[in-house]
């Protein structure tokens, strides 16, 4: 069964609205055979009904009635495709500003950002935005796909010139990893079979880049955190004494014997035994959701943190953290808002706005008094319960939160942690 | 059989592996933030799966929440067979709302031309307000269909169980987000990235049950609107219809009116593996009659509280 060892990588798309995100999506599931007859039967009866002179495969992903009626993608669309070592799970997010929110949700878990730009118009603000909205989000692996080459006769110089503009640009951020491919997603070219008329272009094929690209190093297997989500304990006669604390490992391996510190009660303790389902396991590391059990009786509960003693994370209340703003009433300080983090809610009041991010110049306006819809910037935070948390650069689970208007009970803004 | 071996020197999970780790955090996450959660058990392969996750989340403990089901009248025998074997194996509480009631109480009205699937969002809507479920999991995946594509694991229900797809709550990392007001619900799908193939990998690697009709078997059926449907007294034959016996098999198992069958001899889970692996048509598209009225017949029904 090929699915038990196949391993996996989560990519997104991004860029401005029109540049081909999904276009290329429908090329990169239609050219690896991933797309089922009836599917592609539905979408080339409506573009040939709407009059398109080729089929739209922009259709094959924009699944909702006002994305076909507009043209446009609104909010992410999850699509999966394997290829004998690799299964990948797409999120095509959409280019328009408006949907920034919807771009944040698909790229949060992605191992890899893929940046489109139109060949005949280069970087724009928005695809400045969204590279800048990957590198905050720490999306290990970049590609810049330079698209539409069918458009400006696949010329170098126009790829040259645009791969140049955004190394400059990128020097400014953190992209550890970057790959630069032209390609024409409606042609076809460099997708999954090599352009017949790029012969300047040495480099991969966006396929053979996403089958080939290394993701296993990219988790924190040193510093152990175990948030416990979920107390089990059975109440039954045959498990009478069981209680498990039950979540998914958030960094680092542990194994039964290890000296444990549960925060932020501070009390210790040693790992007795860790369950998977029914079996004992002798270690658990990233992203396993396993049971572990202690030696003492000390007094544990969802929202608390299992550390190792000599690493672990401090508790605060002072958080100082990067903040996607989605909605449409501004931030500001002294607002009171819920956050989570991790398995731990609590709330949280606005002390300050550092300063805002120009995306377009990465300039910090220290000026600012607010952060708007869409808008990024540099934010301190009181919380009324300790956090128990790392800087987002070492680890994107506990590094991350979320917050929400306690009045809606709508998410809007997107933290990662500074430190 | 686990393919989870006891060291691993490269701390590497399968993405299976990291499938089930994912759908068991938001098993989790959801009995510890809900009041009052339920599970939806159609007895099919995609509900099994769920109910396989939910046992792994919990063990030793009993799942903490009942399973509901919506019973059409036209269900398969075999199917909800296999849905009393899991539920008392597993000993958790069934709540079986049914459309026939629904209809008899005049909870939906059967004007005859509305099918039993239609039938079942009001049915499944006034079941959920009447127990007071405040989250609903739901065997829903994104590869099955281009609505569903686009829905978070979390999805948000209004006071009439709609859906918004234009104004879904952004969904970030693993924070899920399960705020409610009164009278709303919450839909959850932790199954919602694993593929059609995932979902028989790990049956397969589970040795569950699973209905017999999803293996080849022989069964008397005829041809309509290109699907070939189960001779039944719920479903008489029109003018031209002829039903004769093949050789055949369920790719998905709902309302069995509207659920066609593929030919097929795959009759080990093995089998159907290599059979999904070569499909060139959806499962839906290829057996669900409810799906192919329009390219956003699935979008309507899930706008108004479809599964
Ligand atoms: N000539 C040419 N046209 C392309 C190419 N890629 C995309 N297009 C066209 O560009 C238009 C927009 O494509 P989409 O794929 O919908 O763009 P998008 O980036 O997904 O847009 P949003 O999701 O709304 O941000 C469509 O008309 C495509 O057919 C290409 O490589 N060459
Ligand atoms: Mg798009």
């Amino acid at each position: 069964m090929a699915g038990t060892n196949m391993d996996l990588l989560r990519f997104a798309t991004a860029g401005s609205v029109d540049d081909g995100k999904s276009t290329l999506i429908g090329r990169l599931l239609l050219d690896s055979k991933s797309i089922f007859e009836d599917q592609l039967e539905a979408v080339e009866a409506t573009s040939e009904a709407k009059g398109y002179d080729y089929t739209d495969l922009a259709l094959l992903t924009d699944g909702l009635r006002s994305e076909r009626e507009q043209g446009i993608t609104i909010d992410v669309a999850y699509r999966y495709f394997a290829t004998p070592n690799r299964k990948f799970i797409i999120a095509d997010t959409p280019g328009h500003v408006q949907y920034t929110r919807n771009m944040v949700t698909g790229a949060s878990t992605a191992d890899l950002g893929l940046v489109l730009v139109d060949a005949r118009q280069g970087l724009t603000e928005q695809s400045r935005r969204h590279a800048v909205i990957l590198s905050l989000l720490r999306v290990p692996h970049l590609v810049l796909a330079v698209n539409k080459m069918d458009l400006v006769d696949y010329s170098q110089e126009v790829y040259d010139r645009i791969y140049a503009e955004f190394t400059q640009f990128a020097t400014k951020l953190n992209v550890p990893d970057l790959e630069v491919i032209p390609i024409s997603a409606l042609k076809g070219d460099n997708v999954v079979t090599r352009s017949e008329h790029m012969s300047w272009y040495s480099g991969p094929t966006l396929m053979h880049h996403l089958e080939h690209v290394h993701v296993a190093s990219d988790r924190d297997l040193i510093d152990a955190r175990f948030p416990v989500q979920y107390v089990i304990r059975p109440k039954s006669d045959e498990f009478h004494d069981y209680r498990g604390y039950a979540g998914q490992v958030a960094g680092g391996v542990l194994k039964p014997g290890d000296e444990v510190v549960v925060l932020p009660s501070g009390m210790t303790s040693k790992i007795s035994r860790i369950d998977l389902f029914d079996k004992e396991i002798s270690e658990a590391f990233p992203p396993m959701s396993v049971t572990i059990h202690l030696e003492d009786d000390v007094d544990v509960s969802r929202g608390d943190t299992i550390a190792r003693i000599k690493n672990a994370p401090t508790p605060t209340q002072d958080i100082d953290a990067m903040i996607c703003w989605m909605t449409t009433t501004p931030l500001q300080p002294r607002q009171k808002l819920a956050i989570k983090h991790t398995t731990r809610t609590g709330r949280a009041l606005v002390k300050d706005i550092q300063y805002r991010l120009d995306v377009n110049t990465l300039h910090r306006d220290q000026e600012t008094r607010e952060l708007g819809v869409n808008e990024i910037g540099r934010v301190t935070l009181r919380t009324t319960v300790p956090l128990l948390a790392d800087p987002y650069s070492k680890n994107r689970t506990t590094g991350s939160f979320i917050l929400i208007d306690e009045a809606t009970g709508v998410t809007v803004g997107a933290g990662m942690i500074n430190g | 059989m686990q393919s989870m071996s006891q060291t691993h020197s490269d701390y590497r999970l399968s993405q299976l592996d990291q499938l089930e780790a994912e759908s068991i955090h938001i098993f989790r996450e959801v009995a510890a933030e809900f009041e009052k959660p339920v599970l939806m058990f159609s007895g099919g392969k995609d509900s099994i799966v769920m109910m396989r996750l939910a046992e792994k989340a919990f063990y030793p403990a009993r799942i903490p929440f009942p399973v509901l089901q919506v019973d059409t009248g036209y269900d398969f025998p075999e199917v909800l067979q296999t849905r009393d074997n899991w539920v008392d194996r597993l000993g958790v509480k069934l709540i079986v709302a049914s459309v026939e009631q629904a209809i008899a109480d005049g909870i939906v009205v059967d004007d005859g031309k509305t099918s039993r699937n239609r039938l079942q969002i009001g049915t499944l809507l006034n079941a959920i307000e009447e127990n007071g479920f405040t989250a609903a999991f739901g065997g829903g995946r994104r590869d099955e269909e281009k609505a569903r594509a686009k829905e978070r694991v979390y999805s948000h229900r209004d006071e009439f169980g709609q859906w918004d797809p234009k104004n879904q709550r952004p969904e970030l990392w693993n924070l899920y987000n399960g705020r409610l007001h009164e009278g709303e619900h919450m839909r959850i799908f932790p199954i919602s990235n694993w593929t059609e193939l995932d979902i028989w990998d790990y049956i397969g690697r589970e040795g569950i049950e699973i209905p017999s009709i999803y293996f080849s078997h022989q069964r008397r059926v005829f041809q309509r609107d290109g699907m070939l449907l189960t001779e039944s007294e719920h479903n008489p034959l029109r003018d031209g219809e002829v039903a004769e016996e093949r050789t055949v098999r369920f790719r998905t198992v709902g309302d069995l009116t509207l659920t066609g069958c593929v030919e097929s001899t795959a009759s080990t889970i093995q089998e159907i593996i290599e059979e999904v692996a070569v499909a060139r048509v959806t499962e839906r598209g290829a057996t669900r009659g409810d799906d192919r009225f329009s390219e956003a017949a699935m979008e309507d029904r899930k706008k108004e509280g479809y599964f």
